[in-house]
């Protein structure tokens, strides 16, 4: 069988879906055959005719054909039956409507009760209000019903009407006056007066009586579903095992059965009462199993049954997990790792994996010969075919084709050869969680040997994978149209710019960074072989500039390197990463190079490093190159300037190591000095606490206010101890120079390797939990002091003493916990918001509108511009344009 | 004329509005202009400047069928996950707690009647303002004080049958209460006859004598009662801090109620601010809601560091108050008053939505994206949007075959 996936190829298309009740005539007339038989199979395992699985309610075993269509597994659909019920029973999906009906109507003439002039009045409003406002028609209906319901004398025939009460699922009592009295009213009572009323009375209250009279809200014939939607399961014992729904069909057909015997036999009325109430829980739980009040109906295993509200509830029912969500055909799943040499638009696929996916392709003239060669090669020798479609749609599985070469000869135009996956084709790679669009993108083949999918690091951030044993998912799609929008609009590149804020999602990381910022550092020269290497490295065709260094031997500098990969007419001008503290500028004579400039496409003073290429850095010089000149280049930027970068880390070598955050011993002893005097202060500051002069902060208490003032003092230690530390560290230390560029951690982590950790808390507080009075035993109860609550006075490079440690540790917890608590909560947030607003668009008159068309916004965000196109929100960055004509700007 | 000299302030400004006047949102040619003035250009170089201008915002526009919906939504909800859940002291104001982060924004899609820290900024008039004394004097109307902000005890005399209030001076000069005050809201004491007056010995200790004798079991009852009686202030106000911004004092409340708030003298009502979305719909209207609920989760996603273009918030805000009333992101609001059945039943409560539409006939005619996915058809956004209104090569096999 084909699939039309074209939706033009597609002969019917659902325009509208409407919903209703199934009347009585109507289960009869679609049904193939009564049931009425509760065992299900004869000794010989044949199933009984008219029983639930009487073969006429479809095809569940091969071969089988079916009696009432003729077809066979996987193309009958399957065929309903009935239940003649003995009695009448309540469908408890609608119990709310039929306590609503029952009170809005008369007990005795059954019309709504409202007045007969209000009633003409009322319909005149809704329909007005259907046409305009169906919501408010709605609210309306609501309203008329609720009148109808505390109204207790029948305004047309006068009747006095009772209370009625609903004892929970199924039963509904009158309640006379006194409240004394109750009378039982039975599904047969209850379905009489609801056939009394009148269509027009439904109509107002928001019914629709010719898709649901609501007499069709008691059961009388009961649908048996196809047994297509219930089939049984042979278990490798050779035992069947049935569905569920099955086993509640059969309960109810059994006490149906027993019900009309007892009838027919004139059976006394307690006894009928007995299973009438039987018969009614089980169609009870045949619809819903989770209807509170009632034990839910179990399987022998004691497990509850999945009945009808059950599969199609919740997270894995039929809507989110079958209809919203699709198992899909041509799909791999595989450990993700790094490859530097792709392209930020590749992706490295295994052979293994490529042997499966395929690629139907259409043959034509200019495709022939490949295509032979792949079915020659057949589904086990990379690049190969698995099946050959002819032109009359039969498949062939080239697994089980001896003569592949007569295959292959037999190609002709017109056949569709399902090929290997190759170099070059498009797909779909995705990480979850799929949080925004940019966690599907389109990437280009490359078949590698391996088991892992490899991918390009600079995409990293927008999957938000790393490689410690992330997996990730891809899909090939199938039909042109499919791989045309793939490559037009999911490729990697045109996901640089994120929609989110209006900048490069997509940019340099980690070593990327390290690399720019050595290679453009003043200190880099660099000799014609060293740039012949870099340039290889970065696939460089074309001149190399003079030398900034003629003697005694030639030089480059890397910023000519760099340089070379620039537009020509490019400006630029901005503060790198590094501009901050002590080495911070903010013009072009810059002491530490730490201000860009680019002028006509040369780098002429700054280093590279993250605000300039770094990834999720708007307004950076990566941004505008991406903005102005547009993706392509931006992609070949990526693939060859970046190489260099990383190749000169290769080249020189980058690591870090524990003399990297070692300070020399006058250091710690300064960094100790500052704690001791912190620690002084602190014992001041308890001490004015003891004494009861401390000065509260105005709407504190005077604990609190110890608390914040410690929690100061503390904060404040750490910090000019890290100072210190960053004082000592050399400026070309790796670590540090990570740290500056931005490539990885900060100066916090350094200050915790090299100086001390600080306060460690929990909830904001220093920490206080455990024993009573201390969090750890080897402190003295109510000592309020550093050490105590939680302060690390070591370094990470020292090494924690046994009680930092444990507070450590606990600091350390709070954050997984917390991290566990939002993903749920975010995460649910988030489906709201999809939910609220995945049908709004914008349409040709730039409004933005919702599925029904009606208007949100008459421009899109007030102006119209789109935020990913637009420079970090603002619509047209007029500095930008400036600086771009003359060259420079404020 | 020769394009190399400079022109002067008001050739730029006529050549701007010659050139982009009713071609670009007002708003970006005020902005042109400002921005322009400051550089000295000639006459070819603004020209080039404005071509790239143009140039740009029409590169820059959306493009139709762009599912915008999809993107807001998405542009919140990923940055959420980055956010904390801890509660922030507030930035300036160590003595104010406001639930930031997560919770908030949760808050404030749920579109929740009161904030769980709700919190108003009132400014004042120009004579109120910059004075701190006069600030203070606007304070102490706002703030509620409670008998027992100010008591320092209370005791209960049986044998003279009567209930001691004893004040504490600071909290009262504090307060800026007046022990007189005090006994005139201990006077409003209904439904007991008593006598109340200030005590002979101790001037900040007032005594309250009744005429029936106490009743023991339910003497607790009304101390609670005496203690929680309102002296002044606004209900809902716990606590005012003045603040000192800019050039002048601005008074922050810890609690929120707009309504008594701008009938106090001395309050700017124009600039004063709560952080009670409902209310403010309330007192202000839908349009000061939608404004308000764009600034605070915008503040909320600012303060955690995590950029979110405006346009994205400005999306939902419109989404939940397009009916006239704040709705909320979910299953009682947007989500619930959708046209379609099956995008219902997808969401939440699925059983609920599909027994209603059978009772009532409905009708769901496809139109949105959820419906669509779950019948197996082109999602109506994006390109799947775009559709053929005539196709020329279709009509002419028809005509041949229509005449049998």
């Amino acid at each position: 069988m084909s699939f039309k996936l074209i939706e033009s190829e597609i002969d019917k298309v659902i325009a509208a879906i409407k919903f209703g009740i199934l009347s009585p005539d109507e289960i009869r007339k679609m049904s193939v055959t009564a049931v009425v038989s509760a065992e299900t199979y004869d000794e010989d395992g044949m199933p009984i005719s008219g029983s639930v699985m009487d073969p006429k309610l479809g095809v569940i075993e091969p071969g089988q054909v079916c009696p009432v269509c003729g077809n066979t597994l996987g193309t009958c659909p399957g065929h309903f039956g009935h239940i003649e019920l003995a009695l009448p029973v309540i469908n408890v999906l609608f119990v709310r409507h039929i306590y609503d009906l029952l009170r809005a109507t008369c007990r005795k003439c059954s019309r709504l009760k409202i007045p007969s002039e209000d009633m003409a009045r009322y319909r005149v409003y809704l329909r007005k209000l259907k046409e305009r406002y169906p919501l408010l028609a709605l609210r309306f209906s609501e309203y008329i019903k609720r009148r109808a319901i505390k109204t207790t004398v029948c305004p047309h025939c006068g009747e006095k009407q009772p209370k009625i009460k609903l004892e929970k699922p199924t039963t509904f009592y009158e309640v006379s006056e006194d409240r004394r009295e109750m009378v039982r009213l039975n599904p047969i009572v209850i379905r009489s007066r609801f056939e009394r009323i009148p269509d027009e009375d439904l109509e107002l209250i928001g019914y629709d009586p010719r898709e649901a009279r609501p007499e069709w809200m008691i059961l009388t014939v009961l649908p048996v579903p196809p047994t297509t939607i219930r089939p049984s399961i042979l278990l490798e014992t050779g035992i069947r095992s049935e569905d569920d729904l099955t086993h509640k069909l059969v309960d109810i057909v059994r006490v149906n059965e027993r019900l009309k015997e007892h009838i027919s036999a004139g059976a006394p009325q307690i006894i009928i009462e007995d299973l009438w109430e039987l018969l009614q829980y089980h169609v009870t739980t045949y619809f819903d199993n989770e209807v509170p009040g009632i034990p839910p109906g179990k399987h022998r295993s004691g497990r509850p049954l999945k009945t009808l509200a059950q599969r199609l509830k919740g997270k894995e029912g039929r809507f989110r997990g079958n209809l919203s969500g699709k198992r899909v055909d041509f799909s791999a799943r595989t450990v993700i790792s790094p490859d530097p040499y792709l392209s930020i638009n590749e992706v490295g696929v295994p052979i293994e994996v490529a042997k499966i996916l395929t690629v139907p392709e259409r043959v034509t003239p200019w495709n022939i010969e490949e295509l032979r060669r792949y079915v020659l090669n057949g589904p086990n020798k990379w690049p190969g075919a698995n099946y050959v479609i002819t032109p009359e749609g039969r498949r062939i599985d080239l697994r089980f084709v001896k003569d592949r070469k007569g295959v292959a000869e037999s190609l002709a135009p017109g056949w569709i050869v399902e090929r290997h996956l190759k170099d070059g084709d498009i797909v779909l790679f995705n990480r979850q969680p799929s949080l925004h669009r940019m966690s599907m993108m389109g990437h280009i083949v490359r078949v590698l040997p391996g088991r892992t999918f490899r991918l390009h690091l600079a995409v990293c951030p927008p999957y938000n994978a790393d490689f410690d044993g992330d997996e990730m998912n891809l899909h090939v799609p199938q039909s042109e149209e499919a791989r045309a929008e793939a490559r037009l609009l999911l490729l990697v590149q045109e996901h640089i710019l994120s929609p989110r804020y209006g900048g490069p999602i997509i940019g340099a990381i980690q070593d990327y960074i390290s690399g720019a910022y050595i290679l453009t550092s003043k200190a880099t020269l660099l000799s014609r072989e060293d740039v012949a290497e870099l340039l290889a490295a970065a696939k460089y065709v074309g001149e190399i500039p003079e030398p900034a260094i003629l003697s005694p031997k030639k030089f480059w500098t890397g910023k000519q390197v760099a340089s070379m990969f620039l537009p020509k007419d490019f400006n630029f001008r901005g503060r790198s990463n590094l501009s901050a503290g002590h080495l911070r500028c903010d013009d072009e004579e810059c002491f530490w190079d730490s201000y860009i400039v680019v002028k006509k496409g040369k780098l002429l003073m700054g280093v590279l490093d993250k605000k300039a290429i770094g990834s999720e850095q708007p307004e950076s010089m990566f941004h505008w190159l991406v903005k102005e000149y547009g993706t392509d280049y931006a992609r070949l930027f990526m693939d060859t300037l970046f190489r260099a970068f990383i190749r000169i880390l290769e080249k020189r070598g980058f690591t870090m190591r524990l003399d990297d955050v070692s300070i020399p011993e006058e250091a710690r002893e300064e960094i100790l000095d500052i704690v001791r005097e912190a620690f002084k202060k602190i014992a001041e500051l308890i001490d004015q606490y003891q004494r009861g002069v401390l000065e509260p902060i105005p709407g504190r208490t005077v604990e609190e206010t110890l608390e914040i003032r410690i929690m100061e003092v503390l904060a404040e230690a750490r910090d000019t101890a890290g100072e210190v530390a960053a004082r000592y560290l050399d400026l070309f230390n790796n670590a540090f120079v990570m740290a500056r560029t931005g490539a990885r951690g900060n100066i916090l982590n350094l200050t915790q390797m090299a100086a001390l950790l600080g306060q460690q808390s929990v909830r904001g507080e220093r920490i206080w939990r455990g024993y009573s009075g201390r969090p750890l035993p080897h402190y003295e109860s109510n000592d309020i002091g550093p050490l105590a609550r939680g302060f690390v006075v070591n370094s990470f490079r020292e090494g924690l003493a046994p009680t930092e440690m444990f507070f450590h540790a606990a600091g350390g917890r709070e954050g997984l916990v917390d991290t566990a608590v939002r993903t749920s909560q975010s995460g649910y947030m988030q489906r709201r918001l999809i939910n609220a607003l995945l049908d709004l668009y914008v349409d040709y008159d730039n409004t933005v509108r919702a599925a029904d068309r009606s208007i949100v916004q008459f421009v899109y965000g007030e102006d119209g511009v789109d935020p990913m196109k637009s420079s970090h929100g603002k619509a047209v960055n007029i500095e930008r344009a400036i600086e771009r004509v003359i060259g420079w700007r404020l | 004329m020769s394009g190399e000299e400079y022109l002067s302030q008001e050739e730029v400004l006529k050549i701007v509005d010659e050139r982009l006047s009713g071609v670009l949102p007002l708003r970006i040619v005020q902005e042109v202009k400002d921005t322009v003035t400051k550089y000295r250009l000639t006459r070819e170089e603004l020209h080039k400047i404005l071509d790239l201008i143009v140039e740009e915002y029409f590169e820059n526009t959306v493009d139709p069928g762009e599912a915008v919906g999809a993107v807001a939504a998405q542009s919140i909800g990923e940055p959420s996950t980055q956010m904390t859940l801890r509660t922030f002291h507030y930035a300036g104001v160590r003595e104010l707690n406001v639930t930031l982060g997560l919770p908030r924004l949760i808050e404030l899609v749920d579109a929740k009647k009161t904030p769980s820290t709700p919190l108003m900024f009132v400014y004042l008039t120009d004579e109120y303002k910059r004075s701190r004394e006069k600030a203070i004097e606007v304070a102490r109307k706002i703030e509620m004080t409670l008998i027992e902000n100010v008591a320092k005890g209370i005791d209960v005399d049986l044998l003279s049958n009567s209930i001691i209030v004893e004040l504490d001076e600071v909290m009262l000069r504090d307060k800026g209460v007046t022990v007189e005050m005090v006994k005139k809201t201990l006077e409003k004491l209904r439904s007991k006859k008593a006598k109340v007056e200030i005590s002979p010995e101790n001037p900040n200790s007032i005594i309250i004598t009744f005429e029936e004798p106490l009743d023991i079991s339910k003497l607790e009852k009304l101390r609670e009662r005496i203690l929680k009686m309102k002296i002044k202030g606004v209900k809902g106000i716990k606590r005012v801090i003045i603040q000192h911004r800019g050039d002048e004092y601005v008074l922050i409340c810890d609690g929120s109620n707009l309504p008594a708030v701008f009938k106090i003298p001395g309050v700017n009502y124009r600039r004063t601010r709560s952080n009670n979305i409902k209310e403010t719909e309330e007192v202000l209207g839908i349009e000061a809601a939608r404004a308000l609920l764009i600034e605070e989760i915008m503040d909320v996603l600012e303060e955690q560091g995590l950029d979110v273009d405006i346009r994205h918030v400005m999306l939902v805000a419109d989404m939940m108050t397009r009916t006239g009333t704040v709705k909320q992101i979910g299953r009682h609001g947007v989500s619930g008053e959708k046209g379609s059945v099956l995008a219902k039943a997808a969401f939440e409560i699925t059983i609920k939505q599909l027994t209603d539409a059978a009772v009532r006939g409905e009708v769901d005619p496809l139109q949105g994206v959820a419906e669509n996915v779950i019948v197996g058809k082109y999602i109506p956004v994006g390109t799947a949007r775009v559709r053929l209104i005539y196709n020329p090569l279709e009509q002419l096999p028809r005509r041949t075959d229509g005449g049998k």
